[in-house]
């Protein structure tokens, strides 16, 4: 790992927010790192904070945060300690960017799409308007959509061609790290198949690094080659591709990959039992241990993230006695 | 499961003793819908079923499986009898569904059909509790004693695994999770013992680790009930622990149909290797290659290609047979039906 400088170093990332019903700890001591051009998928049900983690990343916040605290090193800065203007003229966009989920609804309706495409180009890169249309124009054509689409409006656009253009949208100023917020859990298996296809052409071209974040499992695989799996708040595992498909360590992450029906090979799926654990007031100890078949009396305390043979896991089951 | 619910059959029709052979005969079905002109002049049809022809036996659970804007929703909705068939019939034991008159319509879709929507939230009304939502249904129905519709209440309750009921009984959708609200529309379709469930991508909106739950209890209900499943699903992994047989919708017609292992394992359409393709199962490898994905995108219903509707991006297609004509069903293999030319030779010897 020390030989590849890390593109993305998070350190104990917390973001609380504050509701009427007391504080959600929705990212609660969040620490991973990526390397340059690889790409980490984030794994999780919906409520365990993978959304809120992502825009954490990228500081994309609401009003309501509580507390949001810990270190976020990209390309070698700790850009925690940018103010907000510095963090939006070098980081967002510059450094990185994301394509949010249900990009279909996160169109501006009224602007054409190639405005929008060429908007941050504009912004960031300072380029005049024909410029950007001109680089918009180069994008929008490695996605898949035709360059004339450019003078359509978002409304005349099919839902994939519609994800493409987000797509293109994240990648105009060339930013080195783009967040995929479930970037096509909305779409047609074809579709779906197609949008993947492109990702990965654009990893292999620009040498771009993706953080992916989804629920689905199956689709998942296509573009990882980490893996991370949040539950209520915290990663429980983080581990390469290869072995976690094959061989997940963590309880959780064990049952998560024996609930994923499979068109090939005939395992029966199983489902967990039980439902996770609120945010406003997660249980003390391992936040699994209630729905965890293999508990034990040192689940009660919270496990340490152990290194098990280059995985990090959390989890006593682990812990070398 | 106790059978105790016997009073909740006596408005039904009486079709049931002679009906052994199929519950559902739908007949090259098809609805178009017109589009007009500024609201008056003609200006073409959407085709949205255009022949489609099935049986459904007693009992069985058939999965329709097909991408969005093919045809499957209008299908599920002429089958409620929401909308009118253009053409064709459907028959539901012995009654010809457009031939209902709107009393007997709504008669026949709250007591022999229960429809499962997608999104739960969605499909119950905030303002209700399970008690009321539950009870809508037995008040339409005519049952008048408060006593013994909260007893039936009690029971679905049980049956979809909402224990203790009385936990649930006066919750609010938005109490619940997803996984409990869909229970809830479960236990809603159930409630007057339907002969027919309609299912619409009845998982797709919940968690990967409560799928499979609603999916077992959805099956667990078809077996016990001796129910007939329509599962409208875009998801192929999802199908086999599920139905018995699959059909494969493409631009408002089936394209193939064949029960679900046969199809998984030797699909015959392009359209449906298509679909298999795309569909990954989770494992490393997929990141190393590109999937082979046809190109383009799903035709217009307003004006399908000539001929095959899949032809324009079929990578097989027969130069001055596909676009010309449409290929009708071919049975290259006993109870495997494909819609496609290259299929034609294949049945002669």
């Amino acid at each position: 790992m020390a030989k590849n400088q890390n593109l993305l170093q998070v350190e104990n990332l917390e973001l609380h927010f504050r509701t009427t019903n007391g504080v959600v700890q929705a990212v609660d001591g969040v620490s991973f790192a990526l390397e340059n051009h690889s790409s980490v998928v984030v794994l999780g049900e919906s409520g365990c904070g993978k959304t809120s983690f992502a825009k954490a990343i990228l500081r994309l916040l609401p009003r309501n945060v509580h507390k949001y605290s810990g270190k976020v090193i990209f390309e070698g800065k700790d850009v925690m300690t940018f103010t907000d203007e510095d963090f939006r003229r070098n980081v967002r966009w510059v450094g990185m960017s994301m394509v949010p989920q249900a990009a279909l609804n996160s169109l501006n309706p009224v602007m054409r799409i190639g405005d929008q495409v060429a908007e941050p180009a504009m912004i960031h890169h300072s380029m005049d308007r024909d410029e950007a249309w001109s680089v918009a124009s180069r994008m929008v054509q490695h996605v898949g959509v035709p360059s004339d689409f450019l003078r359509r409006y978002p409304f005349e656009l099919s839902g994939g061609m519609r994800q493409r253009a987000a797509i293109a949208m994240a990648l105009v100023t060339l930013p080195s790290l783009i967040i995929l917020d479930e970037p096509t859990s909305a779409l047609d298996l074809l579709t779906q198949a197609n949008i993947m296809n492109v990702l990965k052409r654009i990893k292999e071209e620009f040498g771009t690094s993706y953080i992916l974040i989804t629920h689905d499992i199956a689709t998942s695989s296509e573009l990882a080659e980490n893996v991370a799996v949040m539950y209520a708040g915290q990663i429980v595992e983080v581990s390469d591709a290869r072995r976690f498909f094959t061989e997940p360590l963590h309880p959780y992450s064990q049952k998560l990959m024996a609930s994923v029906p499979r068109v090939r090979g005939g395992t029966e799926p199983e489902f967990i039992t039980g439902t996770p654990p609120s945010l406003l007031n997660p249980p003390t100890g391992c936040r699994f241990k209630d729905r965890c078949m293999q508990r034990f009396e040192k689940c009660d305390e919270e496990p340490p993230v152990i290194d098990a043979d280059g995985i990090l896991v959390k989890c006593w089951l682990y812990g070398e006695e | 499961m106790a059978e105790m619910m016997d009073l909740q059959d006596a408005p039904s029709v009486d079709a049931n003793g002679d009906g052994s052979k199929s519950l559902l005969k739908v007949k090259d079905l098809r609805v178009w819908f017109e589009l007009r002109r500024f609201g008056f002049g003609h200006a073409g049809y959407v085709k949205a079923v255009d022949g489609v022809n099935f049986d459904l036996p007693h009992g069985d659970a058939i999965a329709i499986v097909g991408e969005s804007g093919c045809g499957k929703s209008s299908l599920m909705k002429t089958i409620l009898g929401l909308n009118i068939p253009t053409e064709g019939t459907i028959q539901f034991e012995d009654q010809v569904v457009s031939d209902l008159d709107p009393k007997g319509l709504q008669e026949f879709r709250s007591s022999q059909i229960g429809y499962v929507q997608q999104d739960p939230f969605g499909a119950l009304p905030p303002f209700m509790n399970v008690r009321r939502i539950l009870e809508e249904p037995l008040i339409v129905g005519g049952i008048s004693d408060k006593e013994e519709r909260l007893k039936i209440i009690r029971k679905s309750m049980n049956e979809v695994r909402l224990i203790p009921a009385d936990d649930y009984l006066d919750k609010f959708p938005h109490q619940m999770s997803g996984g409990q609200q869909q229970r809830v529309v479960i236990a809603r379709a159930m409630i007057r013992n339907p002969k027919l469930i309609v299912a619409d991508e009845p998982v797709s909106m919940l968690d990967a680790s409560v799928r499979v739950e609603i999916l077992r209890l959805l099956r667990g209900l078809q077996e016990a009930h001796n129910l007939s499943v329509i599962y409208i699903t875009h998801d192929l992994s999802t199908v086999r622990y599920f139905s018995e047989h699959i059909f494969v919708m493409y631009a408002g017609k089936i394209i193939e149909k064949a029960p679900v292992e046969d199809l998984l394992q030797k699909p015959k359409h392009p359209y449906t290797l298509a679909l298999l393709a795309a569909t990954s199962d989770p494992d490393y490898e997929n990141a190393l290659t590109f999937k082979e994905v046809p190109p383009g995108e799903p035709p217009s219903l307003v004006n399908p290609p000539s001929g095959c509707h899949f032809h324009p991006r079929c990578s097989e297609w027969i130069k001055g047979l596909c676009e010309v004509k449409e290929p009708p069903d071919f049975e290259p293999e006993p109870d495997h039906i494909v819609a496609c030319w290259l299929f034609e030779e294949k049945q002669d010897v």
